[in-house]
């Protein structure tokens, strides 16, 4: 329960005898205070140490077992976890808040690293559906294909993968930026509410549909372009962000980047500052 | 939700139905209403074998209504009269179950349309399959309990496709559950993952042009848009192609014929798909954990791309 405290600085709304009161202790209104950096974590994370390392074998471990050998091995300071033996078993290195050096040595099937918050992760195989959705921040590198659903929801960080991407990704994106080498298939971008995607390769129909915003980078052809998708100018700028952001994820140093095309929403499809109609009728 | 597999050997055989257990028994939590294999073994190519049922499994889940065995037998004597007035020749004869047969077939004919015509007109009873290497073996339970039931571990042959079902759009009964035979060509089999919106549209038309549906199953509707496809000169990949226009919903679907397996997936690209080819072996399913029983070690495998259909020969 929070304690209670009245304010000394009162705002308008304030002198009018509303919201005289703010919430002190473990609220959220403490939690993104920058000032008391110390309240800034999530429950449940650890602080690791980068250099100490460690293998863990989950050919024999469910994914729930696996996951909670992780959470065990960062809870003992491990900040360099290498798992062998992955199997292509799904929902692996999901719910991870805190940083973290997470390296798989073979594929993940579903929704491998969901949920995730901060870890720098490498995937030395191919991952399913529904990769590192709702990422948060850090950095998801799959070194060889992905399947559809990539990205799914994420709001940071950065998600590469080296080769080739299935259907829908980026789905409802919100933020960050995903990377793929290779070619991406239909609907990629759908309905994208933020965050940058680049492809360097081909992408399959109905690119961007219903996006709302966000930019989408192709190197490649384009099967065809989704609703409310359209061509902008690439300008230097965006040309100087895309060499930075392929160095820091090891692909597409040598393209020619001046042959990108650059696909952003064609309408204001947003609604967010307007009222409901209730509230329009009201106003009237 | 659903799950297929399925897997090709080029140039070889391999104890396929020991395989397909294992990749369909990874799937199982997509469903385990039933399962099905459509088993593609080494024969001679003499004869036909035709897998049929003569009732359904009344067991724990089932949809059906129970019969007394008796009925069964009543049925049975009736196909082998109906035989021998076509002047098929039952050279060996297997009963793995009361409701499920399995018949070895001296009979010469290019079209099985009339054959199973009069097979199937008596009631109660549906052919499964019907080829020279086709085996389609299906039932209520999850893929270890179908094969130890049927002792399918021990069969060798070339490819095999098979499905682990969730039952959404009709019963729990063998009639509803993948593979569908593709009625009337001889070795021509099909599993699917997903729902057809356009399947009474296209059953109708279907329907008129001669075919026969024996369940509610949309799936079904693949397998018998092939086979008039194929009836009217189109190439098995030919009529998967015309299929990702012809029929309406979400799917990924495989065919496998005697010598060939193919996939289709459709252009939303809505339904899994994971796959591994390799110069000797081509493996595919819902998931990747479906191939790792067969392929433990590091392998490269993809996802195909919306609208895109493969097909493979032995």
């Amino acid at each position: 329960m929070a304690n209670i405290k009245t304010s000394e600085k009162k705002s308008k709304a304030q002198s009018m005898g509303m919201h005289t009161e703010v919430l002190t202790g473990r609220t959220q209104q403490k939690f993104f205070n920058p000032d008391e950096a110390e309240n800034f974590y999530y429950f449940g994370t650890y602080d690791v140490d980068f250099n100490k390392r460690t293998d863990l074998d989950v050919m024999n471990m469910s994914a729930p077992e696996a996951n909670k050998e992780i959470d065990n091995l960062m809870s003992q300071g491990y900040g360099t976890i290498v798992i062998k033996n992955p199997q292509g078993k799904h929902s692996l290195g999901v719910g991870i808040l805190n940083k973290l050096n997470l390296i798989f040595e073979g594929s993940l099937g579903y929704f491998g690293m969901g949920s995730c918050d901060g870890p720098i992760v490498r995937i030395n195989g191919r991952v399913g559906w529904s990769c590192a959705e709702n990422l948060m921040a850090g950095k998801v590198v799959i070194e060889k294909n992905a399947g559809s659903c990539f990205g799914a929801a994420i709001r940071g960080g950065d998600l590469i993968c080296k080769g080739s991407v299935g259907a829908r990704t980026g789905i409802d994106m919100k933020g960050g930026t995903i990377i793929i080498g290779g070619d991406a298939g239909a609907f990629t971008g759908f309905m994208m509410q933020r965050g940058r995607i680049i492809i360097l390769g081909d992408v399959g129909i109905n690119l961007g549909d219903s996006m709302y915003d966000g930019t989408i980078f192709v190197g490649g052809e384009i099967g065809s372009y989704g609703s409310d998708a359209v061509d902008a100018e690439l300008t230097s700028s965006d040309q100087d962000w895309l060499r930075r952001k392929l160095k820091v994820a090891e692909i597409g140093e040598d393209f020619d980047l001046s042959k990108m095309k650059k696909i952003v929403a064609g309408k204001k499809l947003w609604n967010y500052d307007n009222l409901e109609p209730t509230e329009k009728k009201g106003a009237i | 939700m659903c799950g297929i597999a399925g897997l090709i050997h080029r140039g070889k055989s391999s104890n396929v139905g020991s395989e397909l257990q294992g990749m369909l028994q990874a799937l199982k939590h997509r469903g385990e209403d039933s399962t099905g294999y459509a088993l593609y073994g080494d024969t001679d190519g003499k004869n036909f074998i035709m897998r049929f049922k003569v009732g359904e499994n009344v067991g724990e889940g089932s949809s059906s209504v129970m019969e007394d065995v008796s009925v069964y037998d009543e049925r049975k004597k009736v196909v082998d009269q109906t035989l021998a007035e076509m002047g098929a020749k039952i050279v060996k004869e297997e009963r793995t179950l009361p409701y499920s047969l399995r018949y070895e077939i001296d009979y010469e004919t290019k079209d099985l349309l009339d054959f199973s015509q009069r097979i199937e007109s008596i009631p109660g009873v549906e052919i499964l399959s019907m080829g020279k290497s086709l085996e389609v073996i299906k039932d209520l339970g999850n893929a270890r309990m179908v094969c130890d039931r049927y002792s399918l571990d021990k069969l060798v042959g070339t490819h095999a496709i098979g499905h682990a079902r969730m039952a959404t759009e009709s019963g729990v009964d063998i009639k509803s559950a993948h593979p569908f035979w593709g009625y009337p060509f001889s070795d021509v089999s099909v599993v699917h993952n997903g729902q057809l919106t356009n399947y009474w549209n296209n059953r109708r038309v279907l329907e008129n042009k001669g075919m026969r549906f024996m369940s509610e199953c949309d799936s079904e509707l693949i397998a018998v848009y092939i086979a008039q496809k194929m009836r009217e000169g189109a190439s098995l990949e030919e009529g998967m192609k015309d299929s990702l226009t012809g029929l309406d919903g979400v799917f990924t679907y495989f065919v496998a014929t005697k010598d060939s397996l193919g996939m289709a997936k459709d252009t939303m690209a809505a339904k899994p798909l994971v796959l591994y080819e390799s110069d000797d072996l081509v493996a595919m399913g819902s998931e990747e954990i479906a191939i790792r029983s067969v392929l433990p070690q590091e392998i490269d495998t993809y996802d195909p791309f919306d609208g895109e259909v493969k097909v493979w020969q032995i």
